[in-house]
């Protein structure tokens, strides 16, 4: 436990935390989770976490790493299926529906509920193609134009467009590390879901992408509800609304982002805030 | 580790760090350039053996590309043929040719009279001859009566001496069968411009034969072919079927690990159990025709269905995991991950294993020596179920005759072999290359 050898008065803080302080809930969720535990094998990775997600608005989530923040995130699409070994108890829900229940397939909570990742990861197709997939597998575009639509506008909205209007037959993996995650958020748009998640999407950034990047956070909000992980703090403040505040599997701290900055209710998470470790 | 200096608790560099590095720097290098030299020792060692030994193929397979033509006049007079003027083509086909070349070659050296010496001198072509005029003449019925000049085969005895450049310098052949008398014969069959050398033609369009001048490959090439169609169709798919399912589908508990333990020890089981296994399932079970490429195929996808599925699971294993979760995290169901994503980008591998495995079936004789494709295949097999010979069986086959004409013919279907592996690694490039795209 690396807290210990900080401070004790922080590990005895962490060690009496027993609920979440800050509401975790909002009114009229896009999704929830309550009582949360996540296991990996014999390993607990997340202790009774419970977490609302509203619409229109950007959650952040931070905390040292190996916390939790991705695993949380990765069950909130089931993405976390396929590692055999994990194991998740508690409720989640998208608009009231149970996402680990018999009612909602993963495959179609997948298209409602979208993912970016860490690493830039287009597929090995062209960039209108990686675009172009999600609609076709769930066959949103009835014709080419439609398709040809849906693509130029994900695109356009991912401030993509302009840079590659003239190759859109070019691999997408010729483009470089701020270009393929703009293209990742575009083909992510492409399948219109409801919310975004987003595992640290700037980590592989430098400032000038990253600022891109986060505009287009701040303008997609407008239609989607969308969770970022970040370790930038900056970032965090930047774009979000609501922020999480997760420490070694539980969620300390939840409120709006300028009172968790300013105004830190929680002593872990006014150190992890002012620096103190992390 | 080191002693403590006056400034412990600082962090310095040490003083003397580039000196000691320095030290071990020459060392390392020269273990460097020992390993670099041994490297390159091996792979020239290597490459001396290979140019060796295609080299000595070569040396030895090129002259069975080269047959001898002989020219012979021949009367095709109905008496000796034994038919009619007008006679059918049936009548025409049971003719007697024999004797219409024996005479044809006594009307070239009317000398001959005693019957040893006629012997010899009828033994100096080949016996394809007949067959050649009565192509010829059941072509054209007209003919009959008339003399006509036909270029035939020469025996093989006579072929390669005259390839070698015997006739000229006696001692490029030392070891040949003919006679004085004979190569007097081809001496003046020489000077009358009636001997040629030509490309070998029939090498590639016949079956295997008695007569080495008549053997060719072709039966054995369409052996080969048709077995290594049936063993690629019926290994791929259900290679690449059995590594995706295991890879990418079967959850990882005891019994998975029990069939990849099996799929491992499978690849290194001796190619004759196999054989056994494919003459008492599919020949005394099932009664499929024995020496048939259907079964020899299916014997060899046994064999190279391990490898296949081996190199594919790695092929499988090396794609990067984001590929798959970003498809997954567009809502792609685990099969469209996998056919649309993961085995493009897998293919290169996949076919890679493919080609080693079909290149090991082509050179696989033991098995199919069990199931019975070790006949003396004359005619030109032209479905999966004619009775049919492969190539390296062939080479076996003709390495055991004692005809020194056969022995260049070992070679060249040796090189025959070659050729095809070298064909079928191209295609597998050109493929590779078709669908090897970065990610
Ligand atoms: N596939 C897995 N199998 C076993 N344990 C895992 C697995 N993935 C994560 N964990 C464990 O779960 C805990 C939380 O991991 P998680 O990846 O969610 O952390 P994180 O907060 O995202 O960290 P980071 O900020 O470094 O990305 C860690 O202790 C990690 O070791
Ligand atoms: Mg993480």
């Amino acid at each position: 436990m690396n807290t210990k050898s900080n401070t004790s008065a922080a590990s005895d803080a962490f060690d009496n935390l027993k609920e979440t302080v800050g509401v975790v809930t909002v009114d009229d969720p896009k999704m929830s989770a309550r009582n949360v535990d996540v296991f990996y094998g014999e390993k607990q990775a997340i202790y009774d976490v419970s977490l609302d997600i509203a619409n229109n608005e950007v959650i952040a989530m931070i905390g040292p790493s190996g916390c939790g923040k991705s695993t949380f995130l990765r069950c909130l699409n089931r993405m976390n299926d396929s590692i055999p070994t994990c194991r998740v108890t508690g409720e989640m829900s998208l608009d009231g529906e149970d996402l680990y229940g018999a009612g909602l397939d993963p495959v179609l909570l997948r298209a409602r509920v979208g993912m970016v990742f860490q690493k830039p990861n287009p597929f090995a197709k062209s960039i209108y193609d990686n675009v172009a997939y999600g609609p076709r597998i769930h066959g949103l575009a009835s014709n080419r134009a439609e398709l040809d639509d849906i693509v130029i506008s994900s695109l356009q909205k991912a401030g993509l467009h302009e840079e590659v209007q003239d190759r859109l037959d070019a691999p997408g993996t010729s483009l470089s590390g701020g270009q393929q995650q703009r293209l990742c958020i575009a083909r992510t748009i492409a399948v219109s879901p409801e919310v975004i998640l987003m595992d640290e999407p700037c980590s592989a950034l430098d400032p000038i992408a990253t600022a891109r990047i986060e505009e287009l956070i701040d303008e997609l909000r407008e239609n989607y509800a969308i969770a970022i992980v970040t370790h930038s703090m900056q970032q965090a403040a930047r774009v979000s609304q609501r922020t999480a505040y997760f420490h070694l599997g539980k969620l300390v701290e939840v409120g709006s982002t300028n009172n968790i900055f300013t105004n830190p209710r929680h002593e872990l998470t006014e150190n992890y805030i002012t620096g103190r470790f992390g | 580790m080191t002693e403590p200096t006056e400034s412990t608790n600082k962090v310095a560099p040490r003083k003397d760090s580039t000196s000691i590095v320095k030290k071990t720097l020459a060392k390392r290098y020269a273990a460097e350039k020992r390993f670099r030299f041994y490297g390159a020792a091996a792979i020239a060692m290597s490459l001396a053996f290979l140019v060796l030994l295609l080299g000595s193929i070569l040396v030895k397979g090129l002259p069975a590309f080269v047959e001898t033509h002989m020219l012979i006049d021949v009367t095709l007079d109905s008496k000796t043929l034994g038919v009619e003027e007008g006679a059918t083509q049936q009548q025409l086909k049971a003719a007697n040719y024999h004797s219409l070349i024996k005479k044809s070659m006594r009307g070239m050296f009317p000398e001959v009279k005693k019957r040893k010496a006629k012997k010899e001198l009828y033994k100096l072509v080949s016996t394809s001859a007949e067959y050649k005029v009565r192509d010829q003449l059941m072509a054209n019925p007209s003919q009959l009566g008339e003399t006509i000049s036909v270029w035939v085969l020469a025996d093989d005895e006579l072929s390669s001496f005259y390839k070698t450049g015997a006739l000229a310098d006696r001692s490029k052949l030392t070891h040949t069968r003919l006679s004085e008398q004979q190569i007097a014969w081809a001496s003046t069959l020489e000077e009358q411009g009636k001997l040629r050398k030509k490309f070998n033609t029939t090498f590639f369009k016949n079956g295997d034969s008695r007569e080495p001048e008549q053997a060719g490959i072709r039966a054995a090439l369409m052996g080969s072919i048709l077995t290594l169609l049936i063993t690629f169709l019926l290994s791929f798919p259900i290679a690449v079927a059995t590594a995706i399912y295991l890879e990418e589908f079967a959850p990882q508990n005891r019994w998975t690990d029990l069939i990849e333990v099996n799929i491992n020890n499978l690849a290194a089981v001796p190619s004759i159990v196999f054989g056994l296994l494919g003459l008492a399932v599919f020949i005394n079970f099932f009664e499929l025709p024995r020496s048939a490429p259907v079964v020899g195929g299916i014997v060899l996808s046994l064999m190279t269905l391990p490898t296949i599925i081996i190199a594919s699971r790695a092929a499988l294993k090396a794609v990067p995991p984001s590929i798959r979760e970003a498809g997954r995290g567009l809502g792609a169901s685990q099969l469209q991950v996998v056919t649309h994503h993961v085995l493009p980008l897998a293919m290169p591998g996949i076919l890679t294993g493919t080609i080693i495995g079909l290149a090991q079936a082509l050179g696989e004789t033991a098995p199919l020596l069990m199931i019975g494709m070790v006949a003396f295949i004359v005619d030109i097999p032209t479905s999966v179920t004619d009775a049919a010979t492969v190539l390296p069986v062939q080479v076996f086959l003709w390495a055991d005759s004692p005809e020194r004409a056969f022995l260049e013919k070992t070679s060249a279907a040796i090189l025959v072999l070659l050729v095809f592996l070298i064909v079928m690694n191209a295609a597998a490039v050109f493929l590779r290359k078709h669908f090897e795209r970065r990610w």
